[in-house]
């Protein structure tokens, strides 16, 4: 069995009174897709982003590539650099164009010589479809493309670990294909992503693993088919159901529209 | 008549002087203290905070005499000078207040956004969020720079002869205090006038683009 290029034993969140989540065990292996669903609220978000030390955890380890991240002393701003991460409201640098948002990383934090640099940031919005809006401003770009932009931008860094939080919430539902369009074409080219989301139908094609989380703990996991067809819990059939018949729903109703 | 007029001309190279040592010195101290107080820790947070609430507190006036024998005691500036820097010192706490308002209102979304690039805060600082926050303090920093340009006239009581103190001589020695007064409103008026103008077109110039 190969080593994981990413694990976290024990992790733990404590926001005052209120556990967020307790005594995360996650293994991701190289070039594997885990896409983490559950109900909100339930610490996804807080745990993506506990992984990539934005938030403080309050408990347990993370790992990377076997070196502990979360060890005192550690370089926080060299372990992001290697754990990108994507976020539900895009987040594009605004006074920048597409084309800076990618570079500004690969000049800045990689200090990469320009040239080398322009070069790259080409090659990634090229990667997710954008090269032709370059010089677009991201209030001149759709929610759908400014994503697009926003994974560019992370890729461009050469992360280990790519961490989705959300990335098609926030988008009209006309727009959200595209983005997963780029995720899926990421996964085949076996790019390691945690991806957070309520798309099942992604999660369903996409995932190798999928992770069932509720109310700070992690119910269940297993392959797309164990979870849809097989799961051991009653919480993870209620919820899936629920939310493929809303899935179902949603979808019906846009045929009957067209 | 014509010497009247130069003379008090002269006095404008003295409040535009006036102005560009306040004014820039204002902003250095201003955003000094506006990032101490949005990103420092809870100390320097409140030490801010007691300047801010300080120094808006007091009559500009009262500020200036007590900064001018401050600092004209202690490192004997001349009062051009130490005018200078005391307009400045004011006006910092009112410009930490623009520039406060302009960080917080890009929002902690493009700092988080940054840090997950690998930048640190300082990196975030200056190339995230400081080039965001300065095009959104231009329109009030402009308010503030001509009231700066308008308070530089309060020097006049420490007897430097900027435009409002020649504007005094000359209503004493020429018995019309119409006219030399007047003129000094207009030479202020134009002034301001320009002053916006000048800073509504690079607001204007540095607008970020939305759609197309």
């Amino acid at each position: 069995m190969t080593n994981p290029i990413l694990e976290t034993r024990n992790l733990t969140k404590v926001y005052g009174q209120n556990t967020i989540f307790k005594n995360i065990d996650l293994k991701v292996n190289e070039g594997e897709t885990i896409v983490i669903i559950g109900p909100s609220g339930t610490g996804k978000s807080t745990l993506l982003r506990c992984i990539n030390l934005l938030t403080s955890h309050d408990g347990g380890q993370v790992f990377l590539d076997g070196n502990e991240i979360t060890a005192k002393g550690y370089n926080e701003d060299e372990v992001r650099q290697q754990i990108g991460m994507v976020f539900q409201n895009f987040l594009l640098f605004n006074h920048l164009t597409a084309f800076d948002n990618v570079m500004i990383g690969l000049t800045r934090v990689k200090k990469m010589p320009k040239e080398q640099a322009k070069a790259k940031a080409m090659e990634e919005l090229n990667r997710v479809g954008l090269a032709d809006r370059a010089d677009h401003y991201p209030g001149q770009l759709s929610g759908g493309q400014q994503q697009r932009v926003a994974i560019a931008r992370a890729l461009a860094m050469d992360p280990r670990v790519m961490l989705f939080d959300e990335p098609t919430s926030a988008l009209d539902p006309e727009l959200i294909g595209e983005v997963l369009g780029v995720m899926a074409k990421l996964a085949r080219d076996r790019m390691t992503m945690i991806v957070v989301t309520h798309e099942m139908g992604f999660a369903r094609e996409v995932a190798d693993r999928i992770v069932f989380m509720e109310k700070g703990n992690i119910v269940e996991e297993g392959t797309p088919d164990d979870l849809f067809y097989h799961p051991k819990h009653d919480r993870t059939r209620e919820f899936l159901w629920k939310i493929t018949e809303l899935y179902g729903k949603k979808e019906k109703e846009k045929g009957d529209k067209a | 008549m014509s010497s009247f007029f130069t003379y008090i001309v002269q006095g404008t190279a003295i409040t535009i002087a006036v102005t560009l040592v306040a004014l820039p010195f204002g902003l250095i101290w201003g955003l000094l203290m506006a990032l101490v107080h949005t990103y420092g820790g809870k100390l320097l947070n409140r030490v801010a905070a007691a300047y801010s609430l300080l120094l808006r507190g007091v009559p500009p006036i009262v500020l200036l005499f007590i900064l001018y024998f401050i600092l004209s005691g202690s490192i004997n500036l001349s009062p051009f000078w130490a005018g200078s820097l005391s307009l400045g010192i004011v006006s910092s706490a009112y410009q930490m207040e623009i520039l406060r308002g302009a960080l917080l209102a890009v929002g902690g979304g493009q700092m988080t956004a940054a840090r997950a690039l690998g930048m640190s805060r300082l990196q975030s600082i200056q190339y995230i969020i400081l080039p965001q926050a300065l095009r959104l303090a231009i329109p009030p920093w402009s308010n503030e720079a001509s009231i700066v340009l308008k308070d530089s006239s309060l020097v006049y009581a420490l007897g430097v002869p900027e435009v409002l103190r020649r504007a005094q001589q000359l209503s004493a020695t020429t018995q019309q205090p119409f006219l030399a007064y007047g003129a000094a409103a207009l030479i202020y008026f134009v002034l301001v006038f320009a002053v916006n103008r000048g800073l509504d077109y690079v607001s204007e110039r540095t607008k970020l683009p939305t759609h197309p």
